[in-house]
């Protein structure tokens, strides 16, 4: 698999997606300036965590315009896959790509911190080697993760299976408790209509090494890579 | 509008003394500019010169095989670690400005730390906090302002260390009577870099250019003296000084645009501007190099209109790096700058003469020797007040508190209680390094791309400090080192932030002098050298000063993943042993304080042998592969250090500190130095009994961990117990609900 | 609104976000808060106090109350 991870202005979990991702045996993996303009030859773009553009005005609301976006547009259009990680699921959401947006806590206050995910649906590119009801051991480190969708859009979305992940107890029990920023329907991870495109607040690439906080992170993007070889396979 | 005339009165209001001023006459041959006294006063300025500290500070050892940069070379000092890398890093104050906006006080103050590393050729990688305020508990209006301020300040260090993508791994929090008014901010940041890396911040090369880069410069942070001269009118109100706020934003845009202009080799020079900005700057590179710098002022780039030079000077807006350019390079400077969306200009260049010259254009507004600016400034040796060490504690006047009831009273003291509340707002595992959380004694770093692994921990017990300071100070790099010991790690240098009153006041200077001759007894007994620092005086209100905090940050090198060690119990069954005596000394101590109401009594005694020892037999025995966690007693003693250790783990313990003439809360809660709480596997309590023996240190199983999630503790005749989920409740519960009501 | 001399940074990087995206010129963009109140019987000096003591921020903030009936 090539994963393009793309840096804006701010962007910080940049290095940290790459390094995650090259200690998968067969991946490459570079970091692309937010003003190039072509992403042809990856398999897989990653929008990653951070403050792009100091989340200034919104959340994302400044990279969305940032030149490589259209790029990431017509790569999502083309069946792409793409993951947006915290900052990135905010400039997704932002750019449309994913329905729905990122609000303030409800707390009001930044909160990092491990949590614990109950898999939705694992029927999409990026959740197919792990199991439905799993619950994984993720952690958040954001201000802005409380997502909310008009009635209309948040209907469609859970019927259409795009929910991919819930905050949770250890059990897997979705509760009020187990909410750490009031998001609804306990939503800490969404997809596409199309399944390629992937946003969630926490981050998968500070649980790839079990000295650095443990191994969950890892199915998701072992996930992508199994698709992408299964779709070069087809090409 | 035409400069003010200089009178007495002017120069009394740039906080010049009548003999400072005589001697910048004598520098000068003449009478000063305008500028040339803003200039001289912001430089010869306790905060900037260090006046009232620098003969004490010379005491510090600061050198060593593994120095690379020594304290007061450069910005930040320069450690070896090993294979061709180094860290650089640093602990730096922004008590006054916190005082009076903590939200930006303390953001600018983390960006300020920040650039101090960046400025030494090194990429930040972590970051490290110690604050300390008045008491948040209670309805009084100090009460209040003092949650104000801290929650504030917490807040502006979230703010800044998350959004420029730096992890805040480690810290204290105080919090104490002597605080209320003067909340103390000390921010430390580390950065890792190849010794080829290193970046220094001097002006070489005749005829190089002088590039300024980063954002505009406004009137933030302008001394009152600048508007002595001004009516102030409706129109000036708009040109008040300003509160400086931070940008992180344009910090990381100008982290990563130095870091890749120093990777070039277009750069002969950087600083970072500071405080006094572009003055210190400038003047700083000048002496450094031996050479001149001359600058225009009216090629900065400035976010607000009309501003004078004087004003440009001394401008403290935040972001801002001063660079010299090696002559032919500057198209680098371009290329990068312009893909980082950052202003830069090409503002003077490097002269041979020596001088600081500063034009508005065609006329001239500074002329004055570099060197006499940055390092020829007054020093004085301020009176010392003699001292009585403080009587020993008369236990006799101590009731008997229960410990039953003392634990959880104990635990629930702001200063000792779990501060999660705070941690919790930092992004402390960006960059994916953090192998040890927030919580523990010691924060564990990998640093991936050099593939070492670092340890960090700050401390100062500052009432130990106000009783003795000499003492306490000892006491603060011993307990830093026992820290580290704890986590694996072997110490490799200090960084100081002294936080003091009023020096002019003998009994606050002796405080100074001492706590600097026991931090540099601790350094030379731990052989690390203080690679340099922050002194912040004047820390006082008219209801005093604060007690005497001198906050030590302490980095050590942990050789091999397998030897990092936490402090939480991990298995029932496994033994529990103490390193170290059971001790008795209570004086100074924690429960004294917030069970008695007293701050008295002799601090516990520091026997720098006797702690290196055990500390060497920990790592002994922690390389051994046996140690499954290790934590130290401090604030609250051995009871507090055990309940600790179970909390999050779903454990309990069972301790029996064996036969005693000591009173329980004598034995649970003293504070005696050198102890360290472990628990080892059953199976290898033999392997450990035995190599702590050759070591010669005392120890003694004291108990195992239970299943059951209850802490039993057994001290001669007495029997105590308490419910661990109630013990954490109580510790995890504290702050929240002192802030959140 | 921030004071006048503050620095904002929202602004500052907002206005650049504006030229990037084609419109030249912007000289300046400030950044506040605009909130909206309903209260039973307040004086004008109530709501003077209210604005300054907790819904702005003296050391870095100015604000302008408008009542409107």
């Amino acid at each position: 698999m090539k994963a393009a991870v793309i840096q804006f202005p701010g962007s910080n979990c940049d290095t940290d997606c790459h390094a995650a991702l090259l200690t998968f045996p067969g991946v490459e993996a570079e970091i692309v300036w937010h003003k190039e303009s072509s992403l042809s030859g990856y398999d897989a773009i990653v929008l990653p965590g951070g403050f792009s553009y100091g989340d200034y005005l919104r959340c994302g609301s400044i990279a969305r315009f940032s030149p490589i976006m259209a790029a990431v547009r017509e790569a999502a259009d083309a069946g792409v896959l793409v993951l947006g990680i915290c900052n990135g699921f905010q400039i997704l959401c932002e750019a449309g790509l994913l329905p729905g947006t990122l609000l303030r806590n409800n707390g009001l206050l930044f909160r990092c911190e491990h949590r614990h995910l109950r898999l939705e649906n694992t029927e999409t590119p990026f959740t197919s080697v792990l199991h439905k009801g799993q619950v994984l051991d993720l952690p958040i480190a954001h201000g802005e993760g409380n997502y909310f969708a008009e009635p209309a859009t948040l209907k469609q979305i859970e019927e259409n299976g795009q929910v991919l992940l819930r905050y949770s107890d250890g059990a897997g029990n979705v509760t009020p408790e187990a909410n750490p920023n009031g998001s609804l329907g306990n939503i800490a991870g969404i997809c596409s209509h199309g399944r390629n495109v992937f946003g969630l607040m926490p981050h998968p690439e500070r649980v790839c090494d079990t000295l650095l906080g443990g191994m969950d992170g890892r199915g998701i993007f072992q996930s992508m890579i199994e698709w992408s070889q299964a779709n070069k396979k087809n090409n | 509008m035409a400069n003010p005339a200089i009178t007495p009165e002017l120069i009394a209001k740039h906080g010049l003394s009548t003999e400072e001023y005589e001697k910048v006459l004598s520098i000068l041959g003449r009478e000063p500019s305008f500028e040339e006294l803003g200039v001289f006063s912001v430089m010869w300025s306790e905060h900037c010169s260090y006046k009232n500290s620098r003969p004490e500070l010379r005491k510090f050892p600061t050198t060593g095989p593994s120095v690379l940069v020594k304290a007061g070379e450069e910005n930040a000092g320069v450690i070896d670690i090993g294979d061709g890398w180094a860290v650089a890093f640093k602990i730096e104050s922004h008590n006054h400005p916190s005082a009076v906006e903590p939200f930006q006080g303390a953001a600018t103050g983390v960006g300020g730390i920040i650039r101090d590393i960046f400025t030494m050729g090194a990429r930040p990688v972590f970051l490290m906090d110690s604050l300390r305020f008045g008491s948040i508990e209670g309805d009084s209006e100090q009460a209040k302002t003092n949650r104000r301020l801290f929650a504030g300040v917490v807040a502006g260090i979230a703010h800044y260390g998350n959004c420029i993508g730096l992890p805040t791994v480690a810290g204290e929090v105080y919090f104490d009577e002597s605080y209320s008014g003067n909340p103390l901010v000390n921010a430390f940041c580390l950065g890792i870099l190849r010794h080829e890396q290193i970046a220094r911040g001097a002006a070489e090369g005749i005829g190089n250019p002088v590039f300024y880069v980063g954002a505009e410069t406004g009137r933030d942070g302008l001394a009152g003296a600048a508007f002595a001269s001004r009516e102030l009118t409706e129109e000036s109100k708009a040109d008040r000084p300003a509160v400086q706020v931070g940008d992180p934003f344009r910090e990381k845009l100008l982290l990563e645009a130095c870091l890749e202009l120093l990777a070039t080799d277009a750069v002969a020079g950087i600083q970072d501007m500071g405080a006094a900005g572009l003055t210190c700057s400038t003047c700083e590179t000048a002496s450094r190099g031996g050479t001149g710098v001359e600058i225009d002022i009216q090629l900065v780039p400035q976010r607000a209109k009309g501003q004078t030079p004087y004003e440009v000077l001394l401008s403290e807006s935040q972001e801002r790096m001063l660079v010299i350019v090696k002559k032919g390079r500057e198209d680098v400077v371009k290329r990068i700058f312009e893909k980082w969306d950052l202003p830069y200009a090409e503002i003077g260049k490097v002269t041979d003469d020596g001088m600081m010259r500063v034009r508005n254009g065609s006329d001239v507004v500074v002329n004055v020797p570099a060197r006499s600016l940055a390092d020829d400034g007054p020093l004085y040796s301020r009176e010392a007040a003699p001292f009585t060490p403080p009587a020993p504690l008369d236990l006799s006047s101590v009731p008997q508190a229960d410990p039953t009831t003392a634990l959880p009273k104990l635990l629930s003291h702001p200063s000792i209680a779990s501060k999660r509340w705070v941690w919790r707002q930092y992004d402390h595992m960006v960059r994916t390094g953090t192998a040890v959380l927030p919580g523990s004694d010691a924060a564990v770093f990998i640093v991936r791309e050099a593939n070492k692994i670092l340890a960090a921990a700050t401390d100062c017990n500052a009432i130990y400090c106000k009783l003795d300071p000499t003492v306490g100070a000892r006491i603060a790099v011993a307990e830093c080192a026992r820290n580290l010991a704890c986590s694996g790690a072997v110490p490799i240098g200090v960084t100081d932030n002294l936080n003091f009153g009023n020096p002019h006041k003998p009994e606050n200077f002796y405080q100074l002098r001492a706590a600097v001759e026991g931090i540099s007894e601790g350094c030379r007994a731990f052989g690390v050298p203080v690679t340099g620092g922050n002194v912040s005086l004047y820390n006082e209100s008219p209801a005093g000063a604060i007690d005497p905090t001198p906050t030590i940050s302490m980095v050590g090198t942990i050789a091999d993943a397998a030897h990092i060690t936490t402090q939480s119990f991990k298995e029932a069954g496994d033994q529990i042993y103490l390193i170290g005596e059971t001790g008795s000394e209570l004086g100074a101590s924690h429960y004294l304080l917030a069970i008695h109401g007293r701050k008295e009594g002799a601090p516990p005694a520091l026997d720098f042998e006797k702690e290196k020892a055990i500390h060497a037999a920990l790592l002994g025995v922690i390389r051994k592969g046996i140690v499954r966690s290790a934590h130290d007693c401090s604030e609250g003693g051995l009871a507090v250090a055990i309940a600790e250790s179970t909390f999050g783990t779903g454990f309990g313990a069972m301790i029996d500190l064996g036969v005693t003439n000591d009173r329980p809360d004598v034995v649970l809660f003293n504070e005696t130095q050198g102890r360290i709480v472990i628990s080892v596997k059953a199976a290898d309590a033999a392997t450990l009994e035995k190599e702590l023996a050759t070591s010669d240190v005392p120890f003694r199983k004291i108990g195992e961990v239970t299943s059951k999630a209850e802490l039993s503790i057994k001290t001669g005749s007495n029997s105590y117990n308490w419910s661990v989920a109630s013990l954490n409740d109580t510790f995890e519960g504290t702050i929240p609900s002192l802030m959140e009501s | 609104m921030p004071k006048p001399a503050i620095l904002d940074p929202a602004g500052v990087a907002t206005g650049r976000a504006m030229e990037h995206l084609g419109l030249k010129g912007v000289r300046s963009v400030r950044i506040g808060k605009s909130i909206e109140i309903e209260v039973d019987g307040a004086t004008e000096q109530q709501l003077h106090e209210i604005a300054h003591d907790l819904l702005s921020n003296p050391v870095v903030e100015d604000y302008k109350l408008q009542i409107l009936s």
